[in-house]
């Protein structure tokens, strides 16, 4: 009852937020030099296409009622129609999200998969050579571009021993399990690079926290203490970074969809801006928005799950 | 007034090294303590008073180098590994810490703290485990404690969350207590109900305590004998009346007479001349022959053994002082 409440509070928070995004997005295509008809309907438009979009967008009318009628229209579902698909953004758009999604929870679980037990390895033989050897290999993770990772893994690993399919998408959670392998690790080799530095420096800070010397007084195992007592309290911050990380996420998979030919809305969103498909862009732009917001609200949710201390706000 | 010795420190040395310089936080420390007995380890901060507690729980071990014994009913339980010493830890030997706010994990409810340990080491099951959690809060001065288990450490007063500390250390009945300035943090009133709590248990369960503090008059009303260390090692001990009454070390009498008792209001107050040596530029002799009114060319020479000077009384001191001859006469 109580997190329903402040649910419902973090959503109420989020209209000014998304009231500046509506705005932006309005601007974009009219702060354009030109004809803003000619930017969405695309150079080839006949001058009866253009006189459509015209009346439906109002462009002939004050800019309040131009934004009134976007906001309308946008709350209503109507992003527009897309000049690259031919068909109504949202529903490109929706076509598209599911493939995404599933690529970035993965990534995001194999972040944690490889980084997690590393990062315990690691601040448990703080300064000895397990430590200095797995920064060592995530410090050359983190300071290769995602693509050049992607290429790489492409060329070894699906061109060469043919474990892993070259690009696009399979059917069903397992295929897809196979199928987006090399995309996910690809984003997930620099993910768990960040997630492991910062876990590994949590784990260190905690180690040394007086609550786990006193858990080690009490005579606890070695198991329960890290389990129990330090690994939840580690994992605070590294939800923070992840969720702060989410930005990172998504311009991974821009670059990683397009080099793996997954059709997800990261490489919808390159051809939109290559083809200057502009609704299609404004729609990317306020579907980028939203879900920023949601891993947000996700990422405070699970804080206030580990950590009752920011359960009364 | 003799007991039978449960744990006795043979020179236990700690040292640490940090950014390559080497540490020396306890320095060849030797000392008894009997069954029941409240022994007080007194000194000003970086003294090594709680690391040598730290030291004797083999806490100390993985942030530097302990040697030395410490035989605890005759065991010598420093060697020992993790796995061994988690049957000593919490059973035989409980500890408690200064900051009643970190050293109890904020994200686990005390009831949990507490049952952990029963359940490590007593074969109670999960509702006598709650049952007898709710006896110890109950105990310890917790008002509705089976309100309470359910709750975190945030929603407890300073007081409050001491009290909890104690009862999860205590919740195993230990034979020794090692409390780690337990009374620091409070506020003054809170201070004597948390000492006279800590001392009723030690009582009622025949518990030996190690009580490391700074503050001279809580070793005046808890302790039956003190040890007073300075820069890492013992300098003084002696049994508590005699040697607040009579303290033969020159830095115990420095320290007594920066309590203020019985001073005249708004006359400044007597401190140490000097501040203590850098553990990494200890002084070739005596390290506190710097500070000393009484040092002579003897003490930057030699540092002076702890030696017996009276039955049960001990000083490392080349010119001891006595107050009760000079006074005298």
């Amino acid at each position: 009852m109580q997190s329903l409440a402040y649910i419902a509070k973090r959503l109420l928070l989020m209209v000014p937020t998304f009231a500046i995004v509506m705005v932006i997005i309005f601007l974009l295509v009219r702060l354009l030099p030109g004809d803003p008809a000619i930017a969405i309907a695309g150079d080839k438009a006949s001058d009866a296409d253009l006189a459509a979009i015209r009346e439906r967008l109002g462009l002939n009318e004050p800019l309040l009622v131009q934004f009134w009628l976007f906001l309308t229209n946008t709350l209503q579902g109507d992003l527009g129609r897309s000049i690259l698909m031919k068909a109504p953004a949202l529903g490109v758009i929706l076509d598209r999200l599911p493939t995404t999604a599933f690529l970035t929870l993965y990534a995001v679980t194999l972040s944690l998969l490889i980084a997690g037990p590393l990062a315990f390895v690691a601040a448990l033989n703080r300064g000895r050579w397990p430590d200095a050897a797995i920064r060592a290999v995530f410090q050359v993770g983190l300071s290769m571009p995602v693509f050049y990772i992607g290429l790489v893994l492409l060329t070894f690993l699906a061109a060469r021993a043919r474990l892993f399919p070259v690009g696009g998408i399979g059917h069903g959670f397992f295929e897809n399990l196979h199928q987006l392998f090399l995309p996910a690790m690809t984003i997930a080799l620099y993910t768990s690079a960040i997630v492991m530095r910062n876990l590994r420096a949590s784990i260190i800070e905690v180690l040394d926290a007086e609550y786990v010397q006193f858990a080690r007084a009490k005579g606890l195992s070695s198991r329960l203490i890290l389990g129990r007592h330090v690994l939840r309290n580690a994992l605070i911050s590294t939800v923070t970074l992840l969720g702060l990380s989410i930005g990172n996420l998504m311009s991974g998979t821009l670059v990683t969809e397009t080099v793996f030919a997954v059709p997800g809305v990261g490489r919808l969103m390159l051809e939109a801006i290559f083809a200057r498909d502009y609704p299609l862009i404004q729609g990317l732009t306020l579907t980028f928005a939203v879900l920023v917001s949601a891993v947000f609200l996700l990422t405070d949710l699970v804080q206030s799950w580990l950590d009752p201390r920011m359960r009364l706000t | 007034m003799t007991r039978d010795t449960i744990l006795e420190v043979r020179n236990l040395t700690t040292t640490f090294t940090r950014a390559g310089r080497v540490l020396p936080a306890v320095r060849d420390v030797s000392f008894s303590l009997g069954r029941g007995e409240v022994l007080g380890l007194v000194g000003e901060s970086g003294s090594g008073k709680s690391v040598t507690l730290r030291s004797i729980l083999g806490l100390s071990r993985h942030y530097g180098t302990v040697t030395g014994e410490v035989l605890w009913k005759g065991r010598d339980i420093a060697p020992m590994s993790e796995r061994q010493l988690r049957t000593v830890r919490g059973r035989e030997i409980a500890m408690i810490f200064q900051e009643p706010m970190s050293s109890l994990n904020p994200l686990l409810t005390v009831g949990l703290q507490l049952t952990e340990v029963l359940k490590a080491h007593t074969d109670l099951g999960r509702t006598e485990r709650r049952k007898r959690a709710v006896e110890m809060l109950d105990h310890v001065g917790i008002p509705s404690a089976a309100a309470r288990l359910d709750d975190y450490p945030h929603q407890f007063s300073g007081g409050m969350r001491q009290r909890v500390m104690i009862a999860i250390a205590l919740a195993a009945r230990p034979e020794l207590l090692l409390a780690d300035e337990p009374t620091t943090a409070l506020d003054v009133t809170i201070q004597a109900q948390i000492l006279d709590l800590i001392l009723g248990l030690a009582r009622e369960y025949d518990m030996g305590v190690l009580l490391v503090t700074h503050d001279l008059g809580v070793v005046a009303q808890t302790c039956d004998r003190v040890a007073v260390m300075y820069a890492g090692r013992i300098v003084e001990e002696a049994p508590v009346a005699p040697l607040l009454s009579d303290p033969r070390h020159p830095y115990t009498m420095g320290l007594m007479r920066s309590v203020p008792e019985g001073v005249a209001p708004r006359t400044s107050l007597y401190s140490v001349p000097g501040t203590p040596p850098a553990l990494d530029a200890l002084p070739m002799g005596c390290a506190f022959a710097p500070r000393c009114p009484s040092a002579s060319a003897q003490c930057s020479a030699a540092d002076p053994a702890l030696s017996r000077l009276a039955p049960g009384r001990l000083a490392a001191c080349h010119h001891p002082v006595s107050l009760a001859k000079g006074d005298a006469a």
